[in-house]
């Protein structure tokens, strides 16, 4: 539970932590294959970290953001220094129960400031936008299936199209509510036959009838209509990933984190939404939650400074989330560049400290029981940093 | 694929019932530029809303002063309004609406009704029409300069963009759909810019002045001036810099919406509803990729957007996504060069594109080439199964299940033109749940031949095998619906 500024104590710390790991690999795969979840949460529109938890022990913070005190009055500290938003009620208690942590001042690899760019360079895992047109989560959906065989589990995107993150070889399948009229089973075998002979349609639709399938098994979505609804997001996606033949994979996309003006209602209610749906997820999960990792990331972070309009515009640095019943939580994991004029990028955005590819890899392979580095070379080829370690309590 | 099938369903929306494919397919595509109807009569029929927008800021803004919490989040449930059906929630709405006056709760309960009655004016427009080529430009330059019912006032001004700002030009000049669309109330809501203040404009020295508290100063928002550069004109790698987009945002500060009560008696009206405030306009001159803006007023933000529509950034940008929507997700490098050419050469002659569009070899490839967006496979199903007058609820309702509700694309950059974002199990799902009920609703006759002329020499013997065994004339129509020769153009 503790978090030093430090840079080199949080290194070392981790390191050691790693090497702690080591031995985890083994026992895990004696225990069975394909038995863990992994939930992936995308927050388009570059979700602001330093709202998610505030830098409130900074010197500088008061001067840069004092407008935004009064939102964290009563609000988690850790060590002092952040300030975990209160709209987190769920993952506020997932963190003192030890099962939830922040990594801040994070960034990918990219260092504009277009959503559009940023967003497919967090979902390719490539080094440069649309060098890649598969997504990282396909590829890791790839590296289970050749470890693990049909035990590998399916990956599931809980939308009514396939996000890039999860677009690739590997076969993945979407699913969402809807309102429409059920097909006939006779009007549904015809279309099976109409297209016997068309590849790409034939997959995608014996990949939804399967997927129909096991949303009417786990009984998931009764009346749910859309995913607007956070607390039934929530079940739904853990309705899907219940038991054996739930998928292993899932990936949920939520938007709106685009706070150009109005920043502190519209960050308080999005970050509500993400809170209920984490809690509704991990309720759902029961005691499979044990065996889950959610981890939740942004494309990049917002300027430090509110605009004129009392939001924030697109900026570089932000925080992750990484929740589960593994998870060493109750800590923020930084290395924190600070909030002078000169520890900014470019004048006015947080500066990244740590590689958020590193995050992603480090703690799904740590979950997964895979290795690191084979890990961050396929998922996020090209990057010079290594996997984060000591993120799964060991 | 044949000449006619491509002119039918690779440019346009497929051919309508009772109608015939094609005999000339170049001379029928060019023909559409001279039918075409910019203003369709229906439109005209349109209820005035260029004041709710106005009505809506300000009433927030009011009651803002107010009661902080109430007010936003009544504002913010407008969110959801479009899209919802669900009376609880229709209740819940109206709770939160309690404490505004009677006219503005009308306002707000209006703006989801208005949005769908011109979701489905849009729709029916498409199905109706003679030029459908031209009804997919209108829809490809719509989702090029994307505005989303989203914010507050919103709903009431999305339609109008695309009617107002974005129809008339189609076939005339970027530059002149560029100023309109950018500078349209929709756009100005839509991307924060009706309240960008220059930070040392009149208005601001004068709070500074009253020593207004600092934290409710307001001041520069670059939200628009960035997605003008990297969205609608020059692309995100068109050589512009950070410091262009503070000095484009500096040089739009001052255009807003009109009927903001606090700043009307400075206000001086624009077209389609939007106002320029001088008083909350940066002043001095402004540099901009190397060219230096002397302060007009609100004529300084509209001679950049001239300058950014004819860079050759932007000749590049256009052509490309053009060139994507018609003739495949990895564009012919030679189509773009074309394009490219064409647009540079004319100043940016709309029409002038579009000829060469249609006479470039590298659209006329066989296919597929492309996977059909849901608006397209919607409209092209709704003509072929001759369905014209289905009411704007349930086409709002279908689009928005289909993925892609008109005017409420999940980003400024609008719905994604790339197969992967559309082939999904789900989606295609969703289409066939439609469709089954679709036919079911139709005319379902003699469909073996409504089939062959919808898909002129395209049409597979594997599609043909399956209509012809089917129980029904239904259930044919339904699979011809879903059939690959409609999922692809």
């Amino acid at each position: 539970m503790t978090m030093d500024l430090n840079r080199r104590t949080l290194l070392g710390s981790s390191l050691a932590l790693g090497a702690a790991s080591l031995a985890l690999p083994r026992i895990a795969l004696a225990q069975g294959v394909g038995d863990k979840n992994l939930l992936f949460v995308m927050l388009r529109g570059a979700a602001d970290g330093m709202a998610m938890a505030a830098p409130l022990g900074d010197p500088g913070y008061e001067a840069l953001r004092g407008a935004t005190l009064s939102e964290y009055e009563g609000a988690r500290r850790t060590n002092g220094f952040f300030a975990i938003h209160p709209a987190f009620e769920q993952v506020g208690m997932a963190f003192d129960a030890g099962e939830a942590l922040f990594v801040h001042a994070a960034a990918t690899s990219y260092r504009e400031r277009s959503h559009f760019d940023g967003q497919n360079m967090l979902e390719t895992g490539a080094t440069q936008p649309y060098a890649k047109s598969d997504g990282w989560l396909n590829r890791l959906a790839g590296m289970m299936l050749e470890r693990d065989g049909e035990d590998a589990g399916r990956a599931l995107a809980i939308s009514a199209t396939m996000p890039l993150a999860l677009r690739g070889a590997a076969p993945a399948s979407s699913y969402a509510p809807n309102n429409l009229p059920e097909a006939s089973n006779e009007f549904k075998a015809r279309v099976g036959l109409l297209y016997g002979e068309d590849q790409q349609l034939g997959e995608l639709w014996s990949q939804a009838l399967e997927t129909q399938a096991m949303a009417n098994m786990g009984g998931g979505d009764d009346g749910i209509r859309s995913l607007r609804d956070a607390q039934a997001t929530g079940e739904l996606t853990a309705s899907l990933m219940r038991g054996r033949d739930g998928a292993r994979i899932a990936m949920v996309e939520l938007g709106g984190w685009d706070t150009h003006a109005n920043q502190l209602s519209r960050f308080r209610r999005n970050a509500r939404a993400l809170d209920t749906l984490l809690g509704a997820y991990r309720d759902g999960l029961g005691a499979e939650w044990a065996n889950t990792m959610v981890v939740v990331v942004t494309e990049f972070g917002r300027t430090v400074r509110f605009n004129g309009t009392n939001g924030t515009d697109h900026g570089t640095g932000s925080a992750a989330m990484v929740m589960g019943g593994a998870v060493k939580g109750g800590r923020v994991i930084a290395d924190w560049p600070g909030l002078r004029e000169n520890d900014l990028f470019e004048a006015r955005d947080l500066q990244p400290t740590i590689a958020l590819e590193s995050v992603l890899s480090g703690a799904i392979a740590e979950h997964m029981t895979l290795d690191p580095e084979l890990t961050m070379a396929r998922l996020f080829p090209g990057r010079s940093g290594q996997a984060l370690s000591g993120i799964v309590r060991s | 694929m044949s000449r006619p099938n491509i002119a039918l369903n690779r440019f346009g929306y497929g051919v309508r019932i009772g109608g015939e494919a094609p005999t000339n397919p170049r001379q029928y595509l060019l023909r559409q530029l001279d039918v075409f109807d910019p203003a369709p009569r229906v439109l005209a029929g349109r209820t005035d809303n260029s004041a709710k927008p106005g009505e809506i800021v300000d009433a927030l803004r009011r009651n803002r002063r107010e009661r902080r919490m109430q007010a936003t989040d009544a504002g913010e449930s407008m969110d959801s309004m479009a899209n919802d059906s669900a009376p609880q929630r229709r209740g819940r709405r109206r709770r939160q609406l309690t404490g505004f006056p009677p006219e503005v709760q009308r306002t707000y309960l209006g703006a989801g009704r208005t949005l769908r009655e011109d979701i489905g004016l849009r729709t029916n427009i498409s199905v109706a029409s003679r030029a459908p080529m031209v009804e997919r430009l209108v829809h490809f330059w719509s989702n090029h300069f994307s505005v989303s019912a989203q914010k507050p006032g919103t709903h009431y001004q999305v339609a109008d963009h695309e009617f107002f700002a974005i129809r008339p030009h189609v076939l005339g000049k970027f530059s002149e759909m560029l100023k309109a669309a950018v500078l349209h109330p929709a756009m100005l809501l839509y991307l924060d810019q009706f309240r960008s203040v220059g930070p040392n404009s009149p208005f601001q020295e004068r709070r500074r002045e009253r020593q207004d508290p600092p934290r409710r100063e307001r001041g520069l928002n670059e939200n628009l001036a960035r997605e003008v550069f990297e969205l609608h004109t020059t692309g995100v790698d068109g050589g512009y810099s950070q410091a262009d987009i503070t000095e484009f945002a500096r040089a739009l500060t001052g255009w807003t919406i009109q009927g903001i009560r606090r700043v009307e008696r400075r206000s001086v009206p624009q077209p389609n509803g939007a106002a320029f405030v001088a008083y909350a306009h940066e002043p001095g001159s402004r540099q901009i990729m190397g060219r230096t803006y002397r302060d007009n007023n609100a004529g300084q933000a509209r001679v950049v957007l001239n300058d950014l529509a004819t860079h050759p950034a932007t000749a590049r940008f256009i052509a490309t996504k053009l060139a994507r929507h018609f003739a495949g997700d990895t564009p012919p490098p030679a189509l773009v060069t074309r394009l490219e050419e064409d647009f540079l050469r004319t100043g940016g002659d709309l029409a002038s594109l579009t000829r060469t569009l249609i006479d470039a070899p590298e659209v006329w490839t066989e296919g597929p080439v492309k996977y059909r967006q849901p608006f397209e496979w919607l409209v092209a199903a709704l003509r072929i199964t001759g369905v014209d007058n289905l009411n704007a609820r349930v086409l709002a309702d279908a689009l928005n299940e289909l993925g892609q509700a008109p005017w409420r694309a999940p980003s400024p950059a609008g719905y994604d033109d790339l197969e992967g974002s559309w082939a999904g199990p789900d989606a295609l799902f969703r289409r066939v749940e439609l469709a089954e009920r679709l036919a079911s609703n139709a005319r379902a006759d003699d469909i073996m031949n409504r089939a062959q002329t919808a898909f002129p020499g395209a049409l597979t013997d594997n599609t043909r095998t399956w209509l012809s065994r089917a129980e029904s004339g239904a259930q044919a129509l339904g699979l011809l619906l879903v059939s690959p020769e409609m999922m692809r153009r």
